[in-house]
């Protein structure tokens, strides 16, 4: 039970949420789902940080991260519906076509 | 609990990869699931029970099910989606390492667990449950006494950008096509019920 090991596991569930970005040129969900786990790994973070700093503030700041991770999969996937709604598909390669 | 925490965290991090690489978006979110459910046993056994169960349901109950809903709702073509994955491994392989990279500079290099440091500066470091010590006050307990106190604020900002957030997904998913039946309000507020009821003699 290091803080050692927590931190490890976060980094990488960060960076594979990079990869994931960085992979998945073509399917946006996925990439929706890579900034899902790249703010949990943050919010874990913090918590994580929390505990062994014996500091509430940083559940508070989590609980924060935690609403704006809510927001913003909501206005994520409400344009998603909207562009598969003009488009017919959800590639993001010709995501500059629409020119709106 | 050491060998609890292998297994979560090694779990977690399988899920994520399968996340990534799952070629039908429906096994993403489901595995994207998986990952949070390993992510709030992992906050358990940190201790942070009320976060643990936030987790679940903020994440696993709006979130992913969200998700699941615009998996189901869109149709996509799969075969689409098939195509040549590793054509933007350089670049992403690139940045992770660099990011790595990054991050061990920030944290020390001492903190890698798999460079086995022998200095014994940082590695023998646990943090002190002192909930073993003093009087137990409950997780919740805790966050709700400084919510609504002293980041009362922040709180209500919460609340707003939740708002926010309602507000612009539902302008922009409604429909705005010509023929698309609608509601009007104005004119079913303002009808005269004498106008409309007529007595046949």
């Amino acid at each position: 039970m290091d803080i050692v090991q927590y931190i490890a596991v976060d980094m990488g569930l960060f960076v594979l949420g990079i990869w994931g970005i960085f992979m998945n040129r073509k399917n946006i969900l996925v990439m929706l789902m890579s900034i899902e786990l790249m703010l949990l790994a943050v919010n874990m973070n913090f918590l994580v940080f929390s505990v062994y700093l014996d500091d509430v503030l940083g559940q508070v700041f989590a609980l924060y991260v935690l609403t704006v991770a809510a927001a913003e999969s909501a206005i994520g996937l409400a344009l998603l519906v909207m562009y598969y709604r003009i488009r017919g598909s959800i590639q993001v390669e010709y995501i500059n076509l629409i020119r709106g | 609990m050491n060998i609890l925490f292998y297994i979560f965290a090694s779990l977690m991090l399988t899920s994520g990869v399968m996340v990534i690489q799952a070629r039908n978006p429906v096994y993403s979110v489901l595995f994207l699931i998986l990952v949070f459910f390993h992510g709030a046993a992992l906050l358990v056994l940190l201790g942070l029970d009320f976060f643990a169960m936030t987790f679940l349901v903020v994440y696993v109950g709006a979130i992913a099910v969200l998700f699941l809903f615009v998996v189901m709702m869109l149709n996509i073509n799969l075969a689409e989606m098939q195509e040549r994955r590793l054509r933007y491994l350089p670049v992403g392989g690139i940045l992770g390492v660099l990011f790595i990279l990054e991050g061990l500079v920030i944290v020390d290099v001492d903190l890698v667990p798999l460079l086995s440091y022998s200095g014994d500066v940082l590695r023998g470091v646990h943090w002190t449950d002192w909930t073993e010590y003093v009087v137990h006050v409950s997780n919740m307990h805790t966050m709700g006494r400084l919510l609504y106190t002293y980041y009362g604020v922040y709180f209500i900002m919460a609340s707003l950008i939740l708002l926010v957030a309602m507000v612009g997904a539902i302008v922009l998913t409604q429909s705005r096509r010509a023929g698309a039946r609608r509601q009007s309000v104005y004119l079913q507020n303002t009808r005269d019920f004498s106008r409309v009821i007529r007595k046949y003699t």
